[in-house]
């Protein structure tokens, strides 16, 4: 069943960046099965209601992935799925970057990388304050690690205990210059989110079952935030585009759209 | 006459200028791509450093490379170089007097696609709030390639904002720029359009539709936001008694402010301006954006024939 969501988010995105011949496709396809994960089982949401406040949070750090996140809210029902095609339109609500104010589930406004993790512990600290059992999720790239406010974020929420916190990082091992290890390497998460002091896994960002399971877990940990390191592949899905550098943000050639069209195609005939 | 990308001038330039200067370094934030110069990275390996998407750092290791006498150009978005990591260039660059050059790309409206969180309207304001701060915003290829020129022998700190892209070609190749001095494109004595980037071809334009309508108006490029050309906004503020700013910008504290302020205590001069007012960035093509922040030549005219 989460198989089949993701595969039904990765056709979307594809349609709505085909649609609009350029954006955000690599780390758009990274974390999908994540939100397939989220957004299909693990959350507590209600799409008729985006701003029940028993809700479950999510925080996309890492903004400019809001094509994925349009597909996935489309999907569950949060608004028509016409909309998808005014991605990027002048005067659309879906936006290249998450709005909160724009579009119905979106939590929190992004794009200034490291900004959304903030935003993401101070819900979680709120949350507590109000004595509420909700949970955060926080979504962050494994470039965006490279913003000195990460780290600020991660000493207050461990410092604060916030158990409510989850945040997952899409390690897909590309910034948008190129490789993290050449440009500013960062070290193993793994070691450094636990340096801080927060429960960590690793799991394979693809496999929706072992995303599953370690969220599943997560949920069981007390006194500390985790971190989730997904070990992803930037573009992942559109074998001629993974792990390019290039994949960041493009601008599709007629050739190109052709390609994406038979991916599509491909992902809609996949048997369950 | 040149149509090229100014992120294509930047590259260039830069890369003859580092020839001829070793003291000269590149500093991005993991967006060298977007301004091409990852192009030169291979020929200059030490000296064009990507921080990775840490502005406020590179900011701050920009002014340490000052202080140990080097030259840096410091490049990101304009929101990130500017806002995103103000009080580091305001206390370690600006406070502590190192020379700095800062380009700021794709400021206000030229954000387009990346929207809201890319698209500054506030950049220019908050780097002429600086004590002795430079700022310049370009208006096209031919200006930016003779002011990186001179820039090598800038002091202090230096904000030019830039749009990568082609932008629409206002001068003869070879043309000359001094900081601090306005170009007259247009004579004209009935008003004067004041404006800067991408704002003067629609000062030009609606300079021709006041002329249908028999007005006569001036169009000055005010590239030089700080230090600002008193003298010459002087001289055609009393000519035609009526002032029109135009700027890809917010109104509060960009060039309508320092042209408010240069004029403050004038008699019998109006002061209209067109920039945005109270609003944040959104998604979208310029010729869109333009409208919805009423910043197009009719607008401009508007103030002139009504
Ligand atoms: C503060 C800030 N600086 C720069 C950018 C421009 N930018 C957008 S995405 C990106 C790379 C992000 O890399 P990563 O976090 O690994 O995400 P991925 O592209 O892999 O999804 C950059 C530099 C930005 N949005 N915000
Ligand atoms: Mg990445």
């Amino acid at each position: 069943m989460l198989n089949e969501f993701a595969r039904n988010i990765r056709a979307t995105t594809l349609k709505m960046l085909k649609h609009r011949t350029f954006g955000h496709l690599g780390g758009s396809m990274s974390i999908v099965e994540t939100l397939a994960v989220l957004y299909g089982k693990q959350m507590n949401i209600d799409p008729k209601r985006p701003k029940k406040t028993s809700r479950d949070y999510f925080v996309l750090s890492k903004g400019h992935a809001g094509p994925a996140l349009y597909a996935t809210l489309a999907i569950k029902g949060y608004f028509d799925r016409a909309l998808l095609k005014t991605l990027n339109d002048n005067g659309t609500t879906l936006p290249s970057h998450c709005d909160m104010h724009l579009t119905p589930g979106i939590d929190m406004t992004t794009g200034s990388l490291g900004q959304g993790f903030s935003a993401a512990v101070g819900m979680a600290l709120g949350l507590k304050l109000k004595g509420k059992s909700n949970r955060v999720y926080v979504l962050v790239g494994d470039g965006e690690l490279n913003e000195g406010q990460c780290y600020e974020a991660m000493m207050f929420a461990a410092h604060k205990g916030l158990d409510n916190l989850i945040v997952l990082i899409d390690d897909n091992k590309l910034q948008l210059d190129g490789p993290r290890t050449k440009i500013s390497n960062t070290l193993s998460f793994m070691d450094v989110f636990k340096a801080f002091n927060f429960h960590v896994s690793h799991v394979d960002g693809h496999d929706t079952k072992a995303i599953d399971d370690a969220i599943t877990h997560a949920k069981t940990l007390k006194h500390k935030p985790t971190a989730i390191v997904l070990d992803t592949v930037k573009g992942k899905g559109v074998p001629r585009f993974e792990n390019q550098t290039s994949n960041h943000h493009m601008r599709f050639s007629e050739d190109d759209q052709r390609y994406l069209e038979h991916i599509i195609q491909t992902l809609k005939k996949v048997p369950v | 006459m040149s149509e090229k990308d100014l992120r294509t001038i930047y590259t260039e330039t830069m890369a003859s200028l580092m020839a001829r200067d070793e003291s000269i370094v590149l500093l991005e934030a993991d967006l060298a791509s977007a301004i091409t110069t990852h192009q030169m990275s291979e020929r200059y390996q030490e000296r064009i450093i990507n921080c990775g998407i840490q502005e406020a750092n590179m900011i701050g290791s920009a002014a340490g490379l000052s202080v140990v006498g080097l030259k840096p150009y410091v490049h990101s978005f304009a929101p990130f170089v500017t806002r995103r990591a103000y009080d580091q260039v305001f206390l370690s660059i600006g406070y502590a007097k190192q020379n700095v050059v800062i380009i700021g790309s794709d400021g206000g409206v030229s954000a387009e696609h990346n929207g809201g969180t890319h698209m500054p309207f506030e950049d220019i304001a908050l780097m002429r709030a600086i004590p002795n701060s430079t700022v310049l915003e370009m208006s096209d290829a031919v200006m930016f390639k003779d002011i990186l020129t001179q820039s090598t022998m800038f002091n202090g700190l230096t904000y030019i904002r830039i749009k990568r892209k082609a932008m629409r070609a206002i001068y003869r190749e070879g043309t000359t720029f001094k900081i601090g001095t306005g170009k007259v494109l247009k004579e004209g004595h009935d008003a004067v359009i004041v404006a800067t980037g991408i704002m003067l071809e629609e000062a030009l334009n609606a300079a021709e539709i006041c002329a249908e309508q028999g007005y006569s108006v001036a169009v000055i490029d005010m590239f030089s936001i700080k230090p600002l050309d008193h003298d010459l906004l002087k001289r055609y503020a009393k000519l035609t008694g009526h002032v029109i700013t135009a700027e890809n910008h917010n109104l509060v504290g960009g060039l309508h402010a320092a042209v408010c302020e240069s004029l403050a205590g004038e008699k019998d001069i109006v002061i209209d301006g067109i920039g945005v007012d109270e609003a944040f960035g959104q998604v979208g093509l310029t010729p869109y954006l333009k409208a919805v922040y009423h910043l197009t030549a009719q607008d401009i005219a508007n103030k002139i024939l009504t």
